[in-house]
């Protein structure tokens, strides 16, 4: 007897409004959340634009102690689990030992690291770095996990707890892996999703140092481009999504409101560069074809590709390529948007809020835009979106991201019931 | 059995949680007390501790100021000078001790389809020193002189991404994040890939954050040992303990599928549990349950596990927390219990599966290798001491717990049990 996982929570912290209901808002009407950076002086950066979560802590139910002490990202994450276990209407109560939890992340607690560096150095003043100067959750910024560790605690998960971490393909392998703890048996219920909060001055030096991000500063809500041919790199971003992964059977016998079944999954790597990007994009049409195989559905099946659509030249290329090559002449007729145009690149957080988009995009029949697209690039030949939400029937979705590493990705939902015909 | 009815069953149980035959069939260690599964072996034996002062940095500051450092490891004779400036020295030992695992194993990678190999390594802090240097040279030069590297050199998935460009292997991959039982997460979810249809996994984790600014963070978190003797200061399940002792290092492991494993082997990874202590939990619940599912998973009972590696964490509490789990499931006494880290310091995400590796040569040789330093043990456990003890061993039990409450435990078994 296989064991199929149903979505029934959602949670999502993310730039233009936290809270699923504006994040769903800003995505169905094209607005776009980048802007100038707000949290330092980004004067002296290359780069001085991204999309910034207007988030208050106290407005999640943290106390003043947490906001002073868990970074940034733990934050998030603890407020998108909350409010997807409230959707869920689910508690462990006295089953958490039967309960997981996964959560990715690509740079972990890197503004706890980069402000609490700044301080024992005396502002890179000294290699020997002054101990009587570090704050006592020091710890928890250096080995991340303490984020997973905070969530568990908090909500009372006593089964398996881990935080994975694949560059920016990690918000979707947290949820294959919390797919794969369920459908083995390990745990009924995983909480899986992915959070970063990596808008710190070493974060954006060192995508300036790369020239991979949009130095477009004089326009930043029109910055981040995907598939547009004037399109100079991402714009960095931040967020949180977490859901409630539920066995299917337990979750319809309880009537629970399943957002989606997640239907299958695959992950390669190109083993060709730490951050580059074959042109041919082999690697992830492997992916993509690994994961249909695994739900035993075809190209024609797939009615929305959420894509990377990071607006990076290479990327967007890659990416084309990559889906024309796995879905052949289908690739041309499937909608696929990037919604990094309007929430930015949130590196290992983003493939859980673009899986949260597409589970939207299920419930509500709806394909997101991409924004900001108006020049066409000959070689994004594909039916991006642009500008404006589309009306869809949609019964399944494919969502693929690629990271830093080689790493490749690929996730299919499907609408309650569509699996079982 | 014909491949292809051997394939069909394998997709059958690939879902459940009954175990694949997953076979370590080559290690790579880099340890402080020794480069290689042999000189390794032999240092373990001889219960030669790698514990002594700090020489990579000026520690003389600091309130501690011992560590297990890795000795005589040449990067350049592991790394091309293109790669060295990319690389954080945890992810230059990392490589090499893939290149040995995969060598020991009898491995061409490049004979294998490309697709049925994958990596998925452990790590705590990703390439902390490297994070250092760039931090320094932003705040103290400013942005223009952060490395155009950074951006890949200290992340966590960097051992992962490297060792795939090197070998070109192109399986699904990834990372597993945490400070202990991350090694042992790491390694089952290794076998789930084996399971999901890869041939071949390169899993473990050679860990270091041995600069000052790692050093301040674990100064930061508690527990490590202010004693100064090297003989004193890491002294688990010891009434005299004083905390741990960091070091750096770690194994690979190659994983295979039985049927490509042939008679290669120094062992199988038999069963896998991870828990998470709950708030209401007595110390050490969480820990036993971790024990007990990878016993189910193994299909076994307590009366089968010949020798556990234990955590042995150094922290009062922690080690009567172990104790606790030790004696209920196997009684006073019931069982060998050796911690041969007390020779190499805690190595963050690397001791677990340097545990494990340690082990599968138990196994091989039929030897409990010593725990090192302690003069007091707890009286309720067999804590194996200064000396290796022969023993008949068929299937080992490590343990690992990481802070903030993971724990995860995982059964090893010879070859022909």
């Amino acid at each position: 007897m296989n064991r199929r996982v149903g979505i029934t929570g959602i949670g999502v912290i993310a730039p233009g409004g936290c809270g699923t209901a504006a994040f769903w808002d800003l995505l169905t009407t094209g607005r776009t959340a980048t802007r100038h950076i707000s949290t330092f002086d980004a004067a002296p950066y290359r780069s001085q634009i991204a999309a910034e979560c207007d988030f208050c802590p106290l407005d999640f139910g943290l106390a003043a102690e947490d906001a002073a002490h868990l970074d940034r990202a733990a934050q998030f994450a603890l407020a998108a689990t909350g409010e997807a276990l409230s959707c869920s209407g689910l508690t462990p109560r006295d089953r958490g030992e039967r309960w997981g939890l996964v959560l990715g992340s690509a740079v972990g607690a890197t503004m706890g690291l980069d402000r609490e560096y700044a301080e024992v150095s005396g502002r890179g003043a000294s290699w020997l770095v002054d101990h009587t100067r570090a704050v006592g959750h020091l710890y928890d910024y250096f080995v991340p996990s303490s984020m997973a560790a905070e969530v568990a605690r908090r909500v009372g998960v006593r089964g398996p707890v881990s935080m994975v971490s694949a560059g920016c393909t990690s918000g979707l392998d947290a949820v294959a892996h919390g797919t794969e703890l369920v459908r083995e048996g390990s745990a009924d219920v995983v909480l899986a999703g992915a959070t970063d909060a990596p808008i710190s001055p070493i974060t954006v030096a060192c995508f300036d140092a790369i020239k991979a991000t949009s130095s477009r500063n004089d326009d930043p809500a029109t910055a981040s481009r995907p598939f547009d041919a004037t399109r100079d790199g991402f714009v960095l971003g931040e967020g949180a999504a977490v859901f409630v992964l539920e066995e299917l059977g337990a979750a319809r016998r309880r009537g629970a409101r399943i957002h989606a079944e997640v239907a299958g999954f695959a992950a390669r790597c190109n083993a060709f560069h730490m951050t580059g990007l074959r042109p041919d994009g082999r690697e992830m049409a492997e992916a993509i074809t690994a994961a249909l195989d695994e739900c035993r559905l075809d190209p024609d099946d797939v009615d929305y590709v959420n894509a990377h659509g990071s607006g990076t030249k290479q990327n967007d290329w890659h990416e084309t390529a990559a889906l024309k090559k796995a879905l052949g002449p289908r690739a041309h007729e499937i909608p696929m948007s990037s919604i990094k145009s309007m929430v930015g690149h949130s590196l290992g957080a983003i493939g859980s809020i673009e899986l949260a988009a597409c589970a939207l995009a299920i419930e509500d029949q709806v394909v997101p835009p991409t924004a900001n697209l108006h020049v066409p690039d000959p070689e994004c030949d594909l039916d991006y979106v642009p500008h404006t939400a589309r009306d869809q029937d949609l019964d399944v979705v494919l969502s693929v991201g690629s990271g830093f590493g080689g790493f490749q990705s690929a996730m299919l939902l499907a609408r309650e019931g569509v699996l079982d015909r | 059995m014909s491949t292809e009815l051997a394939t069909l069953l394998r997709h059958d149980t690939g879902r459940d949680h009954r175990p694949v035959g997953a076979v370590v069939t080559g290690l790579g260690i880099v340890s402080p007390i020794g480069l290689g599964v042999e000189r390794f072996w032999a240092a373990t034996l001889a219960g030669r501790s790698g514990i002594a002062e700090i020489t990579r940095f000026d520690a003389s500051g600091y309130p501690s100021r011992l560590a297990g450092e890795v000795d005589g490891f040449r990067p350049e004779e592991h790394i091309s000078s293109r790669l060295l400036p990319q690389t954080d020295h945890m992810t230059r030992m990392a490589l090499a001790a893939t290149d040995w695992a995969l060598a020991d194993a009898g491995v061409d990678p490049a004979g294998r389809p490309e697709y049925s190999m994958s990596v998925a390594t452990a790590a705590s802090a990703g390439g902390f020193e490297f994070g250092q240097r760039e931090l320094e040279k932003l705040w103290g030069r400013g942005p223009l002189h952060v490395s155009a590297y950074q951006s890949f050199a200290w992340f966590y998935a960097v051992n992962t991404g490297q060792i795939s460009i090197r070998h070109g292997m192109r399986g699904p991959s990834g990372v597993v994040v945490g400070d202990g039982a991350s090694g042992l997460d790491v390694i089952a979810q290794a076998r789930r890939l084996l399971r999901r249809g890869s041939g071949l996994v390169v899993t473990g984790s050679v860990d270091s954050n041995l600069c000052p600014w790692g050093w301040v963070a674990h100064l930061a978190g508690g527990g490590v040992s202010t004693v100064d003797d090297p003989a004193a200061a890491y002294r688990p399940f010891d009434s005299a303990t004083s905390g741990y002792v960091p070091g750096e290092g770690g194994a690979i492991l190659v994983l295979e599928d039985r049927d490509s494993a042939g008679d290669r082997g120094y062992g199988l990874v038999a069963g896998h549990g991870a828990t998470f202590d709950g708030p209401d939990e007595p110390p050490g619940a969480g820990l036993r349950r971790s024990a007990e599912l990878a016993l189910d998973d193994a299909g076994i009972g307590p009366d089968r596990v010949d020798l556990v590696l234990a955590d042995a964490a150094g922290s009062l509490d922690l080690d009567l927390a172990e104790v606790a789990v030790l004696t209920a499931l196997f009684g006073e006494w019931g069982v060998p219990v050796t911690a041969p880290k007390t020779m190499t310091g805690r190595l963050s995400s690397g001791s677990a599966p340097l545990d494990v590796a340690t082990a599968l040569l138990a196994l091989r040789d039929g030897v409990v290798p010593p725990t090192v330093h302690v003069t007091a043990p707890h009286p309720a456990i067999d804590l194996v001491r200064d000396r290796p003890r022969p023993a008949p061993l068929s299937t080992v039990l490590v343990l690992a717990r990481g802070r903030g409450g993971f724990n995860s435990a995982l059964v090893v078994q010879r070859l022909a049990v």
